[in-house]
């Protein structure tokens, strides 16, 4: 390959990727492009399939139908191990942290490196108190339990164990539910700064056109399992997308209609 | 009416034969990766003083209590027919081959596979299982076969002391209540037990330890729908391995014991 196709194999592509729960169709031929080393932030409601997607190129679901390739290998044909290699890559901040509450804050920030990486507990724990403190974390606050945390805190852990192995990738599930304004522009920024010391490709799912608005090189729009829109953060404004206006607006009114029980 | 009635019982039936074939693919599974490296020591340790250290008290006042109202049951029935002086014999083998292991099989079920359940299904309501897939570690090495190894080798030991504190429950009531010569109590204790009245009870053990581990995993492992489904998942583990304990309890006496 050359080293101009290189360039142009998408960091993840997935195409015409279905799954369905039972008779719910959740995701019904999504196809998005990821680039290298840009920031791609996918908006939409609830249960549009946005976290149905990201579970499908972790291989946490299995879509029935479609193509999943990260760095230009199909990940729905590789076996446990392969996989285990490919996962290697990604660092991921859940939507409520997922810190595992049976470990000290270090030891969550250092996991990946001890478990997968095989490096010693005392230098893991050298450089989880380093990521700690890019996160803005006293280095006391290692030998809390995630329990002894706040909200913000324990995403901000979440975002310290995610950059924890300098991984190529990096999910963000709805990286500012929960929290305060102020909290989760801290947490905004905190990602801008980590992606960019780091280089890496990312790839967040959102409602929070705030926090879209600043992470993103590239806006996706997903609706009923497809996405509708594409296109760079400065031109989300004029998409021409009535579904995209709607959403950014908030407004009750137009295309995308709730489905209320009355 | 009556094909409602049928296509009830086949509901029924198949969704008995889905969830043997989940429980068959999660044991295959976990018994694969507990035989292959890597194996999570730390985790094992941990789970060994879970398991074995912090069951204990419980163990060690069931089995005292057992022994002794089976010294005291015992003699009241063999009185009807002057044997005894069998008491300190039928107490050792009832506790070496059955109570000491089902008893202290079903005590450890409901404090342990409550537990792994609600741990494990906290964990997965939590997305704490997903965050270990994506930390590149596969859950079942590092939940699973822990649990399972750990408890595999624990319970054994869990019930040899039992077994131990069994007699002597049975030896303070034949002593100091029924009026029985100290040693002779011991010599009787002793003189006709088989070894392999105490390994059938160790093997039993094991196997209790493994399905007590295997149901708490299990229904942990695949809890859905939040506080309640762990709540759910809980009970359930609890009520099917204390089945368990009590259907293979019977398999594993006639494996040994049949003639």
């Amino acid at each position: 390959m050359t080293e101009q196709a290189n360039n142009e194999t998408p960091m993840i592509r997935l195409r015409d990727v279905h799954k369905r729960f039972g008779p719910k169709v959740v995701l019904d031929g999504l196809s998005l492009d990821v680039p290298k080393g840009q920031s791609v932030v996918v908006i939409g409601g609830s249960g549009t399939g946005k976290s149905v997607m990201l579970k499908c190129i972790l291989g946490l679901l299995r879509p029935e139908q479609g193509l999943i390739e990260v760095d230009g290998e199909n990940v729905l044909q590789m076996n446990a191990g392969e996989r285990e290699q490919v996962l290697r890559k990604f660092g991921m901040l859940f939507q409520g942290a997922a810190l595992f509450d049976s470990l000290p804050v270090w030891e969550n920030v250092a996991f990946g490196l001890i478990s997968a990486h095989n490096m010693k507990r005392s230098a893991a724990r050298e450089i989880a108190i380093e990521k700690l403190a890019q996160v803005g974390l006293a280095p006391e606050v290692g030998n809390l339990s995630p329990a002894e945390l706040s909200g913000g805190m324990q995403k901000r852990v979440g975002l310290a164990r995610a950059i924890a192995t300098d991984p190529e990738i990096i999910f963000f599930d709805e990286p500012t539910t929960g929290l305060d304004p102020i909290m989760a522009d801290v947490i905004n920024n905190l990602i801008v700064d980590s992606v960019k010391n780091l280089g890496a490709t990312t790839l967040s799912i959102t409602h929070d056109m705030a926090s879209a608005r600043k992470i993103a090189d590239r806006i996706a729009m997903i609706y009923k399992g497809r996405i509708i829109w594409d296109g760079p953060v400065d031109q989300i404004d004029n998409s021409g997308n009535e579904y995209v206006d709607q959403f950014i607006h908030g407004r009750a009114e137009g295309p995308i209609t709730m489905e209320l029980r009355r | 009416m009556r094909w409602n009635f049928l296509a009830l019982i086949g509901r029924v039936s198949l969704s008995f034969l889905a969830a043997v074939g989940r429980v068959a693919l999660f044991t295959a599974t976990a018994i694969r990766h507990s035989l292959t490296p890597r194996w999570y020591l730390r985790h094992i340790a941990r789970q060994m003083m879970a398991i074995g250290y912090y069951s204990l008290p419980v163990i060690g006042l069931t089995a005292f209590f057992t022994g002794a109202v089976l010294a005291l049951q015992i003699y009241i029935g063999s009185a009807r027919f002057n044997a005894e002086s069998a008491v300190a014999t039928i107490v050792v083998i009832g506790i070496t081959r059955e109570l000491g292991p089902v008893i202290g099989g079903l005590m450890v079920a409901g404090r342990v596979s409550a537990a792994m359940a609600a741990e494990l299904g906290t964990m997965r309501v939590t997305e704490q299982i997903d965050a270990l897939v994506t930390l590149s570690t596969n859950p079942f090495k590092y939940l699973v076969a822990p649990r399972l190894i750990a408890a595999v080798i624990t319970l054994p030991a869990l019930i040899l002391v039992a077994d131990i504190i069994g007699v002597m429950g049975g030896y303070a009531v034949g002593t100091g209540k029924l009026n029985f010569n100290y040693a002779i109590y011991l010599k009787n204790t002793f003189q006709f037990l088989e070894t392999m009245d105490v390994i059938s009870g160790l093997v039993k053990a094991a196997v209790f330890g493994f399905l007590i581990a295997l149901m708490g995993c299990y229904h942990g492992f695949n809890s859905t729908g939040g506080a309640q489904g762990v709540g759910r998942a809980t009970t359930n583990a609890v009520v099917s391995a204390s089945i368990l304990i009590l259907v293979t309890n019977y398999l594993v006496t006639e494996l040994f014991f049949a003639k």
